[in-house]
């Protein structure tokens, strides 16, 4: 009977969470959806608290066990709580993947303890290995995803021959937990080592790729999270575990295809690398042509005598923490009648609809955020296009240099407009490490300095027209 | 490899509900936009906090003075309630911000 309450139970939570990512898909239903994933996942905790009935061994309720389940939710809502509604949204692709880490931890460590309880159990013991397995990979390339994105290691580490190296300790990872299953040891220590094992073959999956592909390898290891959690339900026969679980790791797979398909870059060029070996060299000899500096005052005419003006935002703008004043200045212009808009490329910031994040933080209307196919036509009858703090998705080498790493993205047709502002830090290389002709673009001016810095100035020179 | 076999014949049903599963979650995120990938990762990411599931189990199914084990127990507990609980307040976050707008 109670076990029969707790298995609707589950089922209530199962769709809950179908309809969740369903409605989650469309921008009216989004928050909604949400909302109802959330409430399926409580039934499901509170559910599996009281109800649950194990049919082998006498589940047992001592008032330690429930003290410290109730402590253990109580402590992680309160550090969730507050560090997702704290953190700043520029931030938020490494909350995303320390909270993807989390829940890999918590897979593996479910593995470390049920091994003792199904040796030789071949059926389960898989379902355990390979849980443990990829919660591990998935939390300590997590972990290293972190650290890339908020700069700690930003520079990608490759070992000589990496690629090899990594297949072979993949393989050796892959057998030596498959000797865990079929011999039917009960050595803890040997769990121990494959843990560790596993924990590095995380790092190593993760440190070679460079910090722009970030977001494809969090999507990635969020449905590896998703697979470990299905081992789970497999494991313990658990419905809920197993739909959530799965749901995640085919939607997590299919989103990170989608977003490679956005750099236009196959997935296995971003797992086995391709930027930053051959491409520096080859971009810096082939740039012709001169920097042109503008002043503050030249670039406030130039916006405020023109019809239409398309702002290019990237992440420098995240980083620089413009999203707010470039609001000010789209306000301002569109006061002076000029027509503005945003130029969203499907990967400016560090994860698809990132930008869209941040400029609707800062409350730019959304019907002013345009998708790149919809807005390349209209750069032809733009008087001025801003660059805040872009470089790669606006970088014409992706069209016209085979050799180029990022040769066949879709950029944003930026000098067909006639005016080109770029807004940069320094001339440094973007994040692929390329060199860009556009700069040297005799339409091109560039305004060097801090995106906030600049753009303050700009709005405060505008004002005083 | 009999028993590999004799697994799977038991547990058929799990992997009807494994295959269908796939494909839900391939056909449910099918068509979405570029806006929401971010919002609609964060999600999923807090869905496969559904492992904490697990963590209650292994909890519940423990001997009371195995001390290591409910040590363990607890750590899961923590960190797949993080998951979950994080996951959701920070999509709603960022998907209350494309609310406010018409």
């Amino acid at each position: 009977m109670i076990n029969n309450i707790l298995e609707i139970a589950y089922l209530i939570a199962s769709v809950t969470f179908v309809i969740g990512l369903k409605m989650m898909s469309n921008p009216k239903s989004a928050r909604k959806g949400n909302l109802i994933a959330a409430g399926g996942m409580l039934i499901a905790i509170v559910g599996t608290i009281f109800l649950y009935q194990n049919e082998h061994v006498v589940t047992s309720r001592e008032p330690i066990k429930m003290g410290l389940i109730f402590f253990g939710i109580g402590l992680g809502t309160v550090i969730g709580w507050m560090t997702a509604k704290k953190v700043q949204m520029t931030k938020m692709p490494e909350l995303v993947s320390m909270f993807n880490g989390m829940g890999g931890a918590c897979a593996a460590m479910i593995g470390l303890m049920e091994f003792q309880h199904n040796v030789g159990n071949t059926g389960p013991q898989i379902a355990v290995i390979l849980g443990m397995i990829i919660g591990s990979v998935s939390f300590s390339g997590s972990v290293v995803a972190f650290l890339k994105l908020n700069g700690t290691m930003a520079k990608p580490i490759r070992l000589p021959s990496y690629n090899i190296l990594n297949t072979i300790i993949l393989i050796g990872v892959l057998a030596y937990g498959g000797y865990m299953i079929f011999s039917g040891t009960d050595n803890s220590i040997l769990l121990y080592v494959l843990f560790a094992a596993a924990l590095f073959y995380g790092i190593m999956f993760v440190i070679p790729i460079g910090g722009a592909d970030m977001p494809v390898v969090i999507s990635l290891l969020n449905s590896f999270t998703g697979l470990a959690a299905a081992f789970g339900g497999f494991l313990y026969g658990n419905k809920v575990m197993l739909t959530g679980g799965i749901l995640v790791g085919s939607a997590g797979t299919l989103l990170t295809i989608v977003m490679c398909k956005a750099m236009n870059r196959p997935l296995w060029n971003v797992i086995f690398g391709a930027f930053g070996e051959s491409n520096v060299a080859a971009g810096s000899s082939t740039m012709t042509g001169s920097i042109k500096d503008i002043t503050i005052s030249d670039a406030a005419t130039l916006l405020n005598y023109s019809k239409k003006v398309i702002i290019v935002p990237g992440y420098g703008l995240a980083v620089a923490q413009a999203q707010h004043v470039i609001h000010e200045l789209e306000n301002i212009l569109e006061e002076r009648g000029v027509e503005v808009k945003y130029a969203i490329h499907p990967v400016a910031g560090r994860m698809p609809g990132h930008m869209n994040v941040l400029l609707a933080e800062s409350n730019v209307d959304y019907g002013k955020l345009v998708e790149m196919e919809e807005i390349n036509p209209e750069f032809s009858s733009t008087d001025v296009v801003l660059v805040v703090g872009a470089n790669d998705v606006v970088n014409p080498a992706a069209k016209t240099d085979p050799s180029s790493p990022i040769y066949g993205m879709p950029i944003l047709d930026v000098e067909n407009a006639q005016h080109i502002l770029v807004n940069k830090r320094s001339m440094n290389a973007g994040y692929a490490g390329i060199e860009n002709e556009l700069f040297y673009n005799p339409k091109t001016s560039m305004l060097f300095g801090d995106a906030k810095n600049v753009l303050t100035k700009l709005v405060a020179e505008i004002k005083s027209m | 490899m009999e028993a590999i076999l004799g697994f799977l014949g038991s547990n058929i049903e799990i992997f009807y509900f494994v295959i269908l599963s796939i494909f839900v979650g391939i056909e449910v995120i099918g068509r979405v936009p570029t806006v929401l990938h971010t919002p609609l990762m964060s999600g999923a990411n807090a869905i496969h906090g559904v492992v904490v599931v697990g963590a209650i189990i292994v909890m519940l199914d423990v001997e009371p003075t195995n001390y290591g084990a409910l040590a363990l127990g607890f750590i899961a507990v923590v960190l797949g309630t993080l998951n979950v609980v994080g996951g959701f307040v920070v999509t709603d976050r960022m998907l209350d911000m494309f609310k406010k707008k018409k």
